[in-house]
């Protein structure tokens, strides 16, 4: 109410007396009013606002938990598998060496038969059932595991085993909704017989749909088996990329933002280095992925596809971040604080570690790891250093780790949404959900530092 | 002051990796996205079934395997190139430029390329006069070209569904691409009997109404996808009267969602692509820089794995998987063994 004007001449005598009223503040003039209203539908815009990321958010987590969250399941049958010694050695003279010559193809004979005897001893009989059904009920995934135990355990050979084995991903998708008995008849990759046959065991409980850890510690497969798609060499990939960001971005972006804010003189030189520091932390991340493939492969000769030239790529990114951020967090400590210390004797240098710094630790360890979360997603520049690719085998332990081919979790995204068997959209969600988890940890353990460890002046 | 410290044994960490990075153990490939499939299946098996280290395989298309490929010799540049065409020219003049000369071609099966459409929509008995009628930027009307009139299949051909033409084709970086122009829309012009009026039109000059021919119309009906067929099969889900191009392994993983539509009456299947019925197929390859072997442990293996019996042969996975299997295998088999190179320009 500051702008009603003072100077007003009073009104006075009799037939005014209500003129004072009107300015009351408990009665609100047209003009007030205005104001209230304005400030309701500003208030209402923004919760609209929120609303719509809300609703947005909602969304996207609905699709993708709806989507991916079967990807954490899986289907398994457990029937009596009986390892012919005339399949996997049939040379006779159980020789591991003549055994390895045995391709995985040849150990599919072994389920196909087992089931084939099982239907035949139990008594279960579907309609219009054909070799290939039976061929394509299981993994082939499964071949590959049973040869892999018979060449560990020689002394398999000519028994019955009782393993849960990976059913194919149409199997699975029976269970899972995604595939109908009508959208059966008119697959090439599955049958209503084979339809009739899934539920006919699953009836009988050998089949079984249980937490699946191998999708998240297993390795990659071919377009044959999703089913035994895993994300474990992604995991570890991104993991080693992380560390080496970590140890390289950190230091160094903290050494320059000190160095910055508290050592270097104001001149044209360091306000250079400070709009390209800006610049860089706007530029498209490809551009560090096609420096990377320039510097660290062509010409350092470090190799493609591995953790390493990932790491340095990201760090790259990463830099400006923690330079912005960190140079953020030394700004906020008060000059009071420098001041006493230097009062009291300190030199430059003890002041900025023993005092400064610590002070500003919870807003560097933010900036980190929100730099790192956001490292942690990135899939543009990985692809020109060959990380985009096909990975089967675990990288060994750091530090050769480092040099073994892997890949990362968005990677693993990206790849699978671009396969033809419709399973693999279900584990891309599924890869999705994995990444928000880390994504979500490394947040909230953001939140958690800066809570815990802020100080307020 | 530990950070410092953290940084120099960092940088010290780095500068180690020069020296590492001159040993590599697995084989390295890239290249064609129709490939990639078959080379998955291949590189997953050749790791389960030898002592050999898993080969990385990387996607990207053809041209831009080929392109890494002819980078250079050594250990941090690829060692196999998949590619849903030939080699052509000027990449080997590019690879000879690098000292990439000597490559051994592999051809190890046929893929076939076919037109899809939606599970619940209209037939398709297409032809490549149709296709040509129905896609092409100019075609000849009444002895005159003029720009493709065409909106419905129905006015392409009568015996078409009465359907708004809306077509996926993959876009030019795919080899898929080329053997679509080649096949389907070069043919198709000649059938049409529109080549020589276009000929005609670009003043008598062949190439350039050749070129005419394959010329693709801009008006948003023909619809170039740089992604993979993933991409053709959702923009398929979202407008189902449209029809996209597809490979033949694609088609067959996803029968539950697509209709495949005949080409000159030929329903396309692995046997009738193998039989040389069904006409849009193309061969598939890889190739292999023989300077690596000897260098790299497992290429030579891996490549006569690729093409052995059990893996490329009929009834092997990747002839499950969608693969036509090459009736001269053995012959190919062979070359590896013996690792016949190609001639450089």
């Amino acid at each position: 109410m500051t702008d009603v004007p003072s100077n007003l001449p009073r009104p006075v005598g009799p037939g005014a007396p209500s003129a004072p009223q009107a300015r009351s503040l408990l009665i609100a003039d047209a003009r007030t009013r205005r104001r209230n209203a304005a400030e309701k539908r500003f208030r209402l815009y923004g919760i609209l606002a929120i609303a719509v990321a809300m609703l947005a958010l909602v969304f996207l987590l609905f699709t993708i938990l709806r989507d991916g969250s079967s990807a954490f399941v899986q289907t398994y049958a457990k029937i009596p598998m009986t390892i012919e010694a005339s399949i996997v050695d049939p040379q006779g003279n159980r020789d591991p060496a003549q055994m390895a010559k045995v391709l995985t193809t040849s150990y599919g004979k072994i389920l196909q038969d087992s089931l084939a005897r099982y239907l035949d001893d139990n008594d279960i009989v579907v309609e219009g059932l054909g070799d290939k059904d039976i061929q394509g009920f299981f993994s082939a995934q499964g071949r590959a595991d049973m040869r892999q135990a018979v060449l560990a355990d020689p002394s398999l050979v000519g028994q019955v085993v009782e393993v849960p084995v990976l059913t194919t991903s149409r199997v699975d998708g029976m269970f899972k909704g995604r595939v109908s008995r009508e959208s059966a008849a008119v697959d090439a990759r599955t049958s209503v017989a084979q339809y009739d046959l899934a539920m006919a065991l699953a009836e009988r409980g050998d089949l079984q749909t249980r937490f699946n850890w191998d999708f998240v510690t297993g390795t990659d497969s071919s377009d044959t088996r999703p089913e035994s798609a895993g994300l474990g060499v992604a995991i570890i990939g991104s993991f080693y990329m992380m560390l080496i960001v970590l140890v390289l971005a950190l230091p160094i972006g903290v050494a320059t933002s000190i160095y910055l804010e508290e050592f270097a003189p104001r001149n044209r030189l360091t306000d250079l280095i400070e709009v390209n520091i800006s610049n860089l932390a706007a530029v498209p991340s490809i551009v560090f992925g096609i420096l990377g493939l320039a510097a660290f492969i062509n010409v350092m000769g470090l190799p493609r596809s591995a953790p390493i030239v990932g790491g340095l790529v990201l760090t790259l990114m990463t830099l400006p971040t923690i330079i912005i951020s960190t140079r953020a967090a030394l700004r906020a400590v008060p000059p009071s604080i420098r001041d006493a210390a230097l009062g009291v004797g300190a030199s430059r240098m003890q002041t900025v570690f023993h005092h400064v710094l610590p002070l500003a630790m919870p807003g560097i360890l933010t900036g980190t790891i929100i730099g790192l979360a956001q490292a942690l997603g990135e899939t543009a520049p990985l692809m020109l250093i060959g990380m985009v690719a096909f990975v089967t085998t675990y990288p060994s332990a750091p530090p050769q780790g480092f040099f073994d081919p892997a890949s990362a979790l968005p990677v693993q995204v990206f790849n699978w949404t671009q396969r033809a068997d419709p399973a693999f959209f279900e584990r891309a969600s599924g890869a999705i959900i994995v990444l928000l988890a880390f994504m979500l940890a490394m947040n909230l353990l953001a939140i958690y530092l800066r809570r815990r460890f802020e100080r307020r002046w | 002051m530990s950070m410092m410290k953290m940084t120099a044994s960092a940088l010290a960490m780095v500068a180690a990796s020069a020296t590492a990075a001159a040993a590599r153990d697995n084989v390295q490939v890239a290249g064609s996205s129709t490939v990639l499939p078959y080379a998955t299946i291949v590189a997953e098996a050749f790791a389960e079934n030898t002592d050999f280290a898993a080969p990385v395989v990387e996607s990207g298309g053809s041209s831009a395997g080929l392109k890494q490929f002819c980078e250079g010799v050594g250990a941090n540049t690829i060692d196999v190139a998949n590619s849903s065409r030939p080699i052509r020219e000027a990449e080997l003049a590019t690879c000879k430029e690098n000292g990439v000369t000597n490559i051994m071609e592999v051809r190890f099966g046929y893929d076939g390329i076919v037109f899809a459409s939606d599970i619940n929509g209209a037939d398709f008995v297409l032809t490549p006069k149709d296709v040509f009628m129905a896609l092409a930027k100019d075609v000849v009307v009444d002895g005159k070209v003029v720009a493709n009139p065409a909106t419905k299949w129905n006015q392409v051909n009568p015996a078409l569904p009465d359907q708004e033409i809306t077509v996926y084709v993959p876009g030019t970086k795919h080899g898929t691409r080329e053997v679509f122009e080649e096949k389907v829309m070069a043919v198709g012009c000649e059938e049409a009997g529109a080549l020589d009026a276009l000929t005609a039109a670009n003043g008598g000059d062949e190439d350039k109404g050749e070129a005419a021919c394959i010329t693709l119309r801009t008006d948003g009906r023909s619809v170039d996808i740089d992604g993979d067929y993933t991409e053709t099969l959702a923009r398929i889900d979202s407008n189902k009267a449209s029809v996209g191009v597809f490979g033949l392994s694609f088609y067959e993983n996803n029968t539950d969602k697509l209709k495949v539509a005949t080409i000159n009456g030929v329903t396309p299947t692995v046997e009738t692509v193998a039989k040389g019925e069904y006409p849009v197929s193309r061969p598939l390859f890889f190739y292999v820089k023989k300077d690596h072997i000897g260098t790299i442990p497992g290429l030579q293996e891996y490549a006569e794995f690729f093409v052995s019996d059990a893996i490329a042969g009929p009834g092997g996975p990747l002839s499950e998987y969608g693969l036509v299997p090459d009736p001269e295998l053995a012959a190919v088999q062979a070359a590896v063994a013996e690792g016949a190179t190609i001639t450089m320009p």
